[in-house]
């Protein structure tokens, strides 16, 4: 396979700041790879050094075939950035933001004009076209800005937190936009720190924090790592814990959990399904109350909380404060 | 630095779907596109050209009323005559902040990182925003001129001499705008730039012949007005406009003697310092 986007031992420091710490990513040609990692673990460093806006200390990095410190420009020509709060500009109308990206491209007035008309209507944008962008909703604005990043229709996209501070609505909408996208056959490298949003758009996910990469595999592989299956009970007497126990043991795989102030077991299980349904009935019959029952997979939460040994953080940036972001980067 | 390990494989540059103009053509071609940017501004937000214009007005009518009587440059020449071309020169170099406040406002709200992020000339920000400026300044230049033929104001040499001495003024305020891009690129802020400009911009034109005759200085004080590119740049405009009487001679300093010829020699060491030095800090920016 061929990697479009190649970094090798990045690190860059800001002051006493190690912002990335020898980043090593991959990215092979058709793919999505998702950055996952909290606030200030080093993803946007490392976009704006794929990007070519930050040189890094040291390292390296190759982006569809080009040499992102050798030729910046060539990179540039290359690749479409959509950064994590939307850079469109409010006075000029949807048609007119996308039109000057276009120019700058390299496109003549007539085909950056075809162009920009082509993207409004793709992203639904059409009728908002001749409006201000000022006058457009967050969501709205986000998706102009990621239509500027395709004006050139670029082999490599970099999209910096794509949703982050957008409402639940616009999030989903802006997930079947980027889905779209990426069925298109483009290269695509995502910063996120939701969860959700690594699993459902990314065919790989690197973990970062503090500027390492501390684990990398599929949604499902980094789920496994954290351990397979398994069936939680919440009971509704704290003083039904033994029995419950005992009927757990008979199809756990390993040690049997018990959380949340003493009415919560949680029993590893091989058999799914089945193992619930053992449950199920061996509670019916020792007459145990319950108020929840399952059969839980690890979330990715789990797997950033046993990866790092912290939990992941609820993001902090939010449409009205753009600097947030960067500047809690700036000072981990 | 190190090339990448085997693994698997990298492509070749990717072919570009387009053609891309290069050469120093570039920074023109883009330039031009960034000030038309720039320019729709004024279109949507007409607000901001009804205080660009104000503020020559009221410039022109306070000194020419408050100042009018008390101030006599001695040389035959009314105040108000002699007053304008000082305006003119105030309000242009002024009007530099401008450029500072749009560049500021363009790196907070992160639209330099997308056009830092297109393949487009390092120059085109500020060549687009310094050209865009020159707009702003010929708009105020006009209503100065109208409000001040109002007052009583006259250009008394040829139409030509008066068209070189306003030239000299959008060019001088030009090579300022540099400097102020240079600004407006370094603190965190706009308001930090109309700050900044402020204390760079007022002793500039007050410790210069614009309101006051040379002559009313002494000292390192007098060195310091003769010296000023602003005074030559007001005396050079007084000259084409004909607003000197003639029989007073023109202080016996160089830079008072060839006032035009002293302003293009700092315009053009302001460009050659500050045009490569913007263009770097813009190269830079955020890294």
């Amino acid at each position: 396979m061929t990697d479009m986007i190649r970094a090798t031992g990045l690190r860059k420091s800001f002051k006493e700041v190690q912002a990335l710490d020898g980043l090593d990513l991959a990215v092979p040609e058709g793919q999505v790879l998702a950055l996952l990692g909290p606030n200030g673990a080093g993803k946007t460093t490392a976009v704006r050094v794929l990007t070519t806006l930050l040189r890094p200390d040291s390292g390296s990095a190759i982006v569809a075939g080009v040499d992102v410190l050798a030729d910046p420009d060539g990179v540039r020509a290359r690749i479409g950035l959509s950064g994590q709060y939307a850079a469109v500009d409010e006075h000029l109308t949807g048609l007119e933001n996308l039109e000057m990206v276009g120019r700058l491209y390299g496109l003549g007035g007539a085909a950056a004009r075809r162009r920009a008309a082509e993207l409004l209507d793709r992203f639904g944008l059409t009728e908002a076209g001749n409006r201000p962008s000022k006058t457009y909703s967050g969501g709205m604005r986000r998706r102009l800005d990621l239509a500027g990043a395709l004006v050139a229709a670029p082999p490599v996209l970099v999209l910096d937190e794509p949703t982050t501070g957008l409402d639940p609505a616009s999030r989903v909408q802006m997930w079947e936009v980027i889905r779209e996208l990426v069925s298109g056959g483009a290269t695509l490298l995502l910063t996120t720190q939701y969860l959700e949003e690594a699993d459902r758009l990314a065919d790989d996910i690197v973990v970062i924090d503090h500027g390492r990469a501390i684990a990398q595999g599929t949604a499902d592989e980094l789920k496994a790592q954290t351990g397979g299956e398994r069936v939680e009970v919440v009971l509704a007497e704290p003083s039904m814990v033994g029995a419950a126990r005992a009927v757990l043991a008979e199809v756990a795989s390993g040690e049997i959990e018990l959380k949340a102030g003493g009415r919560e077991l949680t029993a590893p299980v091989a058999g799914g399904l089945a193992a619930l349904g053992h449950t199920v009935s061996g509670l019916q019959q020792a007459g145990i109350a319950v108020l929840d029952l399952g059969l839980r997979r690890p979330t990715l939460d789990d797997v950033f909380l046993s990866l790092t040994g912290h939990a992941s953080e609820a993001p902090a940036g939010s449409p009205g404060d753009p600097d947030s972001a960067e500047t809690e980067e700036a000072l981990r | 630095m190190s090339t990448p390990s085997a693994g698997s494989d990298l492509p070749a540059p990717t072919p570009l779907p387009y053609r891309r103009p290069s050469g120093p053509g570039r920074a023109l071609v883009d330039g031009w596109v960034v000030a038309k940017r720039n320019l729709i501004k004024i279109k949507r937000v007409p607000e901001i050209l009804v205080f660009v214009l104000i503020s020559p007005i009221m410039f022109v009518l306070l000194f020419a009323f408050v100042f009018g009587g008390a101030i006599d440059p001695g040389d035959g020449v009314g105040y108000r005559e002699f007053l304008i071309a000082g305006i003119f020169a105030q309000t242009v170099v002024f009007g530099a902040t401008f450029t500072g406040a749009g560049l500021a406002d363009d790196m907070a709200k992160g639209i330099i990182d997308r056009f830092r992020s297109l393949p487009m000339s390092p120059a085109a920000v500020l060549v687009g925003r310094t050209t865009s400026d020159v707009v702003y300044n010929v708009l105020s230049l006009v209503i100065m001129a109208l409000t001040g033929l109002l007052v009583g104001w006259r250009i008394r040499e040829g139409f030509l001499d008066a068209l070189l001495g306003f030239g000299l003024l959008l060019v001088f305020a030009y090579a300022i705008s540099w400097v102020m891009a240079y600004i407006g690129l370094v603190v965190p802020s706009v308001e930090v730039i109309n700050n900044a400009s402020f204390v760079v911009i007022m002793p500039l034109t007050f410790v210069s012949n614009a309101f006051v005759p040379l002559e009313s200085f002494d000292g390192v004080l007098r060195q310091l007005v003769q010296w000023n590119p602003v005074s030559a740049l007001t005396q050079a405009s007084r000259d084409l406009f004909g607003n000197v009487s003639a029989s007073a001679a023109a202080p016996d300093v160089w830079s008072m003697q060839h006032p035009a010829l002293y302003t293009l020699v700092w315009v053009l060491g302001i460009l050659l310092v500050f045009v490569p030095l913007s263009v770097r800090q813009y190269s830079r920016a955020g890294g």
